[in-house]
C-alpha cells in the first residue's frame, strides 16, 4: 500500500509539474490541481497508514489501548483541501478573465510585463 | 439544461438537500461531518437548482446576493471565537458548553456557532465563485 | 487571568474586514471605516509592542489546548516589532488607497481584502505552529491574488498569472516540506519540533526537508534564482497595492526563514554556505537588474530583491551581531519599501507615466515635495545618519568577524549600486527637464486635485518618512530592540521555554 501510494504521489508530482511547465494556460490549471492532490496524498502517506481504531478515548478510561490512527494528518489534509479549493477556483476565474482580456492561452505570449519601457 | 425531469426533481431536491446539509452541520459535533461539508452540500443544492431553473431563479430563491452570506458567517464565527475571552476570560476559541442538552441538537456550545459560521461562509464563497464563473461565460 | 493582548491585532483586523464586507458597494463608508480601522490597528499594535517590550515573550494557547498539542500564538520581540511595522504601513497605505485607488476597484471589496491581508500578516508573525504558519501564508496569498488582479487590466492580469503560478508553487513546496517534517517528527509546534528534529536518526532527510523549506520561502521572499515573478508582477497593480506587497510580502518570507532556521533546524555549515551564496548572488542580480530598468516601479522592484540579499546574508552568518543587523534592516526596509512605492504612485499621479524617459522636472514643479521624497531615497542608500546606514554597520562587523569577505564585498557593491540607481533616478526624474509629451486630457493630474485629495496623497508619505527619520536619528532605540530580537533568535531556548512552559 505504501509503495503504491508512493508511486502514485511521484506520478502526481511529475504530472503536475510537467503540466505547469506547458505553454497552455488551461494545462497550467490542470497542473495546479494535480500538484495539490499529490501534496495531500503525501501528507496522508507520511502521517503513517495504520489499520487502527479512531483515536477516541472511551468515557471510562484515560488512555487508548492498542493501535489508533493519528487524527492530525486528516485535519491537515482537510485544511489543505479547503485552501486548494479556494486557490483553484480563484485560478479558474483568473485564467478565464486573463484569456478574455489578453486573447491568448499561450503563456509564451504573456511577455508585456517583462518588456523594458 | 432545462429539462422537465430535472426541473421537477430539483424542486423537491432543494429542500431535501438543504435539510440534509443542516443535518450534517449538526451531526458534526460527535460524528464525522460539520460546517464545511454541510455548507458544500447546501451550495450544491443551490447549484443544482441553478442548473435546472437558471441562475436568476436561484438568485430569487436566495433573496440575498450570496456575497452577503460570507460576512454574516464570518461574523458568527468571530463572535463565537471571542466569546470565551468576553464571557469566561479563557484563551481565544476555547469551547464553551452549556449545561444540559437539548433534544435533536445535543449540547449547545460555542463550537456549534463556529460551525454555523463556517457553514454560511462556505455557502457564500462557493455560490459567489460559481455564479461569477457562470455569469462571465 | 490569561492575557489576551496578543490576539488583539488579529481580532481587530478580522472585525474591520467583516464590517467592510457588509458595505462592499458603499465606497465612502468603506474608506472611513478602513482608515479608522487602521488607526485602531495601529493603537493595538503599539499596545502589543509595549506589552511585549516590558513583559517579555507572551503566549496564548488558542482553544485552551496547551503547548505542543494546540495552536499557540507567540508574541516575542520579533513578532511584536513586525506587527507594529505592519500596522504603520497599513495605516499609510490605507490612507493612500482612499485617493489613489479608483472607485471601480474599491467597489470589488478592495478594503475588505486589504484588511484580510493585514490579518494574514499578523497571524503569520504571531503563530507558533508551523502548519498554522502555512494557513496564514495561504490567507496572505489569496488576499494578495485578489488585490493584484482587482480591476482586471491587461498588464495586471498578466502579472497576476505569473504571480499566482509561482506563489502557488511555493506554497505546494512549503506544504510538501511540512508533510515530510510531520512524518519525521510527529509534531507541528515549532518549539516542540526544535527538540524532536535533532533526535531524528535520518538527518539526511531533515536536511532535505530544510532545503525544501528554503526553496518554498525563497520563492516567497524572492531570492536569487527564484525571484523572476517579482519584477514581472509588482509594477502592474495600483501603487497602493504594490506598496503593501513590497513592504511586507517578501519580508514575511524572510521572517519565516528566520523563524524556521533559528528554531526548527540547526544552522549547519552547509546551510550557512548555501544561504551565503544565495545572498551574494541575490544582491548582485537585484542590483544589476535594476540598473537597466527605466520604469520607476521596476527599478524599485529590483531594489527589493537586492536588499533581500542583505537580510539573507545576515541570517546565513547567524551570530548575534549579524541577526541584530538583520532585524534592524528588516525594520528599516519594511517602512522604506512601502514608502518607495507610494512615492512611485505619487510620481505617476504627477506625470501620468512611470517611465524615466518620459518624465522629468519634478523638482522645478514641486520643490517642497521633492525635498520630502529625497529623505526616503537617501535613507534607502544608507547615507549616515539616515536609517539605511546603521544596520549595515552590524552586518559589516559580523562579516569581518566571520571572514565572509564575499558578503562584505556584496554589501558594499549593493550599497554602491543603490547609490548609483538613486542618483540616476534623482537626476532623471527630478532634475532633468520635462521632456516634451502630450498631456492626457482624461488623466486627473496631481495639480488638478482638490486640497483634501492632495493631503491624502502626501500625508502617508510624510508619516512613513517621519518613521524613517526616527529609525535613523533614534537608532539607539532601534539598535536596542534589534539586539533584544537577536538575543531571542540566537538563544532558541528562550523561545522554546516561553512556549512550552507557559502551559
Amino acid at each position: 500500500m505504501e509503495i503504491l501510494l508512493a508511486i502514485m504521489i511521484g506520478f502526481l508530482y511529475a504530472a503536475g509539474i510537467y503540466m505547469i511547465m506547458r505553454r497552455s494556460i488551461v494545462k497550467l490549471i490542470l497542473g495546479i490541481v494535480l500538484l495539490g492532490n499529490g501534496v495531500n496524498l503525501l501528507i496522508f502517506l507520511l502521517g503513517r497508514i495504520t489499520k487502527g481504531e479512531p483515536p477516541i478515548i472511551p468515557g471510562t478510561e484515560s488512555v487508548i489501548e492498542g493501535l489508533y490512527a493519528d487524527p492530525i494528518p486528516q485535519a491537515l489534509i482537510l485544511t489543505a483541501i479547503v485552501i486548494s479549493f479556494g486557490l483553484q477556483s480563484f485560478a479558474i476565474i483568473l485564467v478565464k478573465r486573463a484569456y478574455k482580456v489578453l486573447g491568448t492561452d499561450d503563456l509564451d505570449q504573456l511577455n508585456t510585463t517583462d518588456e523594458n519601457s | 439544461m432545462k429539462t422537465i425531469i430535472l426541473q421537477t426533481a430539483s424542486n423537491y431536491l432543494l429542500p431535501v438537500l438543504l435539510l440534509f446539509s443542516v443535518f450534517i452541520l449538526l451531526r458534526g459535533h460527535y460524528l464525522p461531518g460539520g460546517g464545511f461539508v454541510g455548507g458544500l452540500v447546501a451550495a450544491i443544492a443551490f447549484v443544482l437548482d441553478a442548473f435546472a431553473n437558471g441562475i436568476n431563479e436561484t438568485k430569487r430563491v436566495l433573496k440575498f446576493h450570496p456575497g452577503y452570506f460570507m460576512p454574516v458567517g464570518l461574523g458568527i464565527a468571530f463572535l463565537s471565537a471571542i466569546s470565551p475571552i468576553v464571557l469566561a476570560d479563557l484563551p481565544i476559541m476555547t469551547g464553551l458548553w452549556a449545561d444540559g442538552s437539548i433534544p435533536v441538537l445535543g449540547t449547545i456550545g460555542s463550537a456549534l456557532f463556529f460551525d454555523t459560521g463556517v457553514y454560511l461562509v462556505v455557502i457564500g464563497a462557493a455560490l459567489t465563485i460559481i455564479f461569477t464563473i457562470s455569469e462571465s461565460a | 487571568m490569561t492575557n489576551h493582548i496578543i490576539t488583539l491585532p488579529l481580532l481587530v483586523n478580522l472585525f474591520i474586514s467583516i464590517i467592510l464586507m457588509f458595505y462592499w458597494r458603499k465606497v465612502r463608508l468603506q474608506k472611513i471605516v478602513s482608515v479608522a480601522g487602521s488607526v485602531l490597528g495601529l493603537a493595538v499594535a503599539i499596545l502589543v509592542f509595549i506589552h511585549v517590550y516590558q513583559n517579555g515573550t507572551q503566549t496564548v494557547a488558542s482553544g485552551n489546548w496547551s503547548a505542543p498539542f494546540g495552536i499557540v500564538l507567540v508574541g516575542d520581540m520579533l513578532a511584536a516589532t513586525l506587527i507594529l511595522l505592519t500596522a504603520i504601513s497599513a495605516l499609510a497605505v490605507s490612507v493612500f488607497s482612499t485617493v489613489a485607488v479608483i472607485n471601480a476597484r474599491l467597489r470589488f471589496g478592495y478594503f475588505s481584502v486589504f484588511h484580510f491581508l493585514i490579518l494574514g500578516l499578523n497571524g503569520a508573525f504571531l503563530t507558533g505552529d508551523i502548519f498554522n504558519l502555512y494557513v496564514w501564508f495561504e490567507i496572505i496569498i489569496i488576499s494578495s491574488f485578489v488585490l493584484i488582479s482587482i480591476g482586471g487590466e491587461k498588464n495586471q492580469l498578466e502579472g497576476a498569472v505569473k504571480y499566482f503560478t509561482l506563489n502557488f508553487f511555493a506554497s505546494m513546496i512549503f506544504l510538501t516540506a511540512l508533510g515530510i517534517l510531520y512524518g519525521l517528527a510527529g509534531t507541528l509546534n515549532m518549539a516542540d519540533l526544535s527538540a524532536k528534529v535533532s533526535q531524528i536518526d535520518n538527518q539526511v532527510l531533515v536536511e532535505v526537508c530544510a532545503i525544501l523549506f528554503l526553496v518554498g520561502f525563497g520563492i516567497k521572499s524572492a531570492v536569487f534564482p527564484l525571484y523572476f515573478w517579482l519584477p514581472a508582477s509588482y509594477h502592474t497593480p495600483p501603487a497602493a497595492v504594490s506598496a503593501i506587497f513590497s513592504g511586507l510580502l517578501t519580508k514575511v518570507g524572510v521572517y519565516a526563514m528566520i523563524r524556521v532556521f533559528s528554531v526548527i533546524f540547526e544552522m549547519t555549515p552547509f546551510l550557512q554556505t548555501l544561504l551565503m551564496v544565495i545572498a551574494v548572488l541575490t544582491i548582485f542580480s537585484g542590483g544589476v537588474g535594476s540598473l537597466i530598468q527605466n520604469n520607476i516601479r521596476k527599478v524599485f522592484s529590483y531594489l527589493i530583491i537586492c536588499h533581500i540579499g542583505f537580510m539573507i546574508g545576515g541570517l546565513a552568518m547567524f551570530t548575534k551581531v549579524a541577526i541584530a543587523g538583520v532585524a534592524f534592516y528588516l525594520i528599516h526596509d519594511i517602512i522604506i519599501k512601502t514608502n518607495l512605492f507610494l512615492i512611485a504612485g505619487l510620481i505617476f499621479r504627477m506625470k501620468a507615466s512611470s517611465s524615466m524617459r518620459k518624465i522629468g522636472g519634478i523638482y522645478s514643479n514641486y520643490p517642497k515635495l521633492s525635498l520630502l521624497i529625497s529623505i526616503p531615497l537617501f535613507s534607502l542608500i544608507g547615507i549616515p545618519p539616515l536609517s539605511g546606514f546603521w544596520p549595515k554597520i552590524s552586518l559589516i562587523i559580523a562579516s569581518f568577524e566571520l571572514k565572509h569577505y564575499w558578503f562584505f564585498g556584496a554589501l558594499i557593491f549593493g550599497s554602491f549600486i543603490t547609490l548609483v540607481i538613486i542618483a540616476r533616478l534623482w537626476s532623471r526624474v527630478f532634475w532633468k527637464e520635462q521632456p516634451k509629451m502630450d498631456s492626457n486630457p482624461k488623466f486627473n493630474y496631481f495639480y488638478q486635485l482638490s486640497k483634501f485629495d492632495k493631503m491624502r496623497f502626501v500625508l502617508p508619505i510624510v508619516l512613513l518618512t517621519i518613521v524613517t527619520l526616527y529609525i535613523g536619528f533614534g537608532a539607539e532605540h532601534i539598535q536596542e530592540i534589534s539586539t533584544r530580537i537577536a538575543e531571542e533568535i540566537v538563544n532558541k531556548d528562550l523561545y522554546i521555554n516561553a512556549v512550552l512552559k507557559s502551559s
